[in-house]
């Protein structure tokens, strides 16, 4: 690899940027692809393919093998709610590999030395998840179980393409959860979205134990186990 | 993937070795059989004096891969290498989980 090629693709990673490394293994050639470039025919189906599933690549062209590595921006998890879960939640996350952002309007619980190293916005949900462009590669956790924080997350996560949304609370305080937002128009499949009570049954009783079954729920849910 | 975030660290180590002056190749993981310990695109940097960031394999055959680096590095050529190893004796050869795994190797220019 050329080491300005290297730069590039260390600029688009530092940039947030989706990119595909294009090899030619039998030469070491190589060049970028962005998400948005313009692709030849006969490549074009294994380059979407390949970013959309994040899944790196050979391909045969012509009897010739070209390796496609994706370097897609990392997976987020936007945790609702800077309770004690979200704690270990967010250093699970962060070393998982996702972009973890922790949003609640409280700010004695949103005090950023209660989450060094990590993105922590004391607004209110709706307002934050609206300016956080919600995609197919970000997962949202609501965490208080307080109607007036959870619900206007949920308002926007269910209407938005992410692959994951959860959350905490009883069975009891998730059949009123339902009634409040089938109430607000919200559709049984809509809501039917929501993972809850959240994360995997693996008997979690302390707080990170908890948060290991949330992040492995929201694991599953990205490698499409659920 | 969670496998990006540590290629990214492979990938800047590489350019920091570059730009400190060191020769560098990298090897990437191009296919696999069977089970693997490490997806296809886990990236390993390698540096002239056998200094190594990252994985192929999860330890079984960083020894080989980084003998064809430093190769690598001295000709200029990249390699295609496969690693092929059955369950029965994957002790003795290396690979513990029995599958396949083909890397391909090139130098930093």
């Amino acid at each position: 690899m050329k080491a300005a090629t290297l730069r590039a693709l260390n600029q688009a990673r530092d940039e947030k940027r989706a990119v595909i490394l294009a090899t030619w293994l039998d030469t070491g050639e190589e060049r970028l692809i962005g998400l948005d470039d313009s692709v030849e025919e006969d490549i074009a189906a294994a380059v979407s393919e390949a970013f959309a599933h994040d899944r790196s690549t050979t391909i045969e062209i012509d009897g010739r093998d070209l390796f496609l590595n994706v370097f897609n921006p990392p997976l987020r998890l936007i945790v609702v709610g800077a309770v004690h879960v979200a704690q270990p939640l967010a250093t699970l996350a962060k070393t998982v590999g996702y972009d973890v952002t922790i949003v609640d309007p409280r700010r004695a619980w949103s005090d950023p030395a209660r989450f060094p190293g990590i993105r922590v916005l004391s607004t209110w949900p709706d307002d934050a998840l609206k300016t956080l462009d919600l995609d197919h590669r970000t997962a949202v956790a609501t965490l208080t179980h307080d109607p007036k924080i959870d619900d206007p997350a949920l308002h926007v996560a269910l209407r938005s393409p992410v692959f994951y949304v959860g959350s905490l609370g009883s069975r009891r305080t998730h059949a009123k959860r339902l009634d409040r937002l089938h109430e607000s128009g919200f559709s049984t499949a809509e809501t039917g979205r929501i993972n809850a009570p959240i994360g995997l049954d693996i008997g979690a009783r302390t707080h990170a134990e908890i948060a290991l079954s949330v992040m492995a729920q929201v694991v599953a849910a990205q490698h499409g186990k659920l | 993937m969670a496998e990006g975030s540590m290629n990214e660290d492979v990938l800047r180590t590489a350019q920091s070795w570059h730009d400190a002056g060191q020769r560098v190749a990298l090897a990437t993981v191009t296919a696999t059989w069977g089970s693997s310990p490490r997806p296809v695109g886990s990236l390993l940097a390698v540096r002239e004096d056998g200094t190594f960031e990252g994985s192929v394999s999860g330890g079984c055959i960083e020894g080989a891969v980084i003998g064809e680096a430093q190769g690598a590095m001295s000709d200029g050529k990249v390699r295609n290498l496969e690693f092929s190893v059955s369950n029965e004796t994957a002790w003795e050869v290396g690979l513990t989980c029995g599958g396949t795994v083909r890397v391909f190797v090139e130098p930093l220019s």
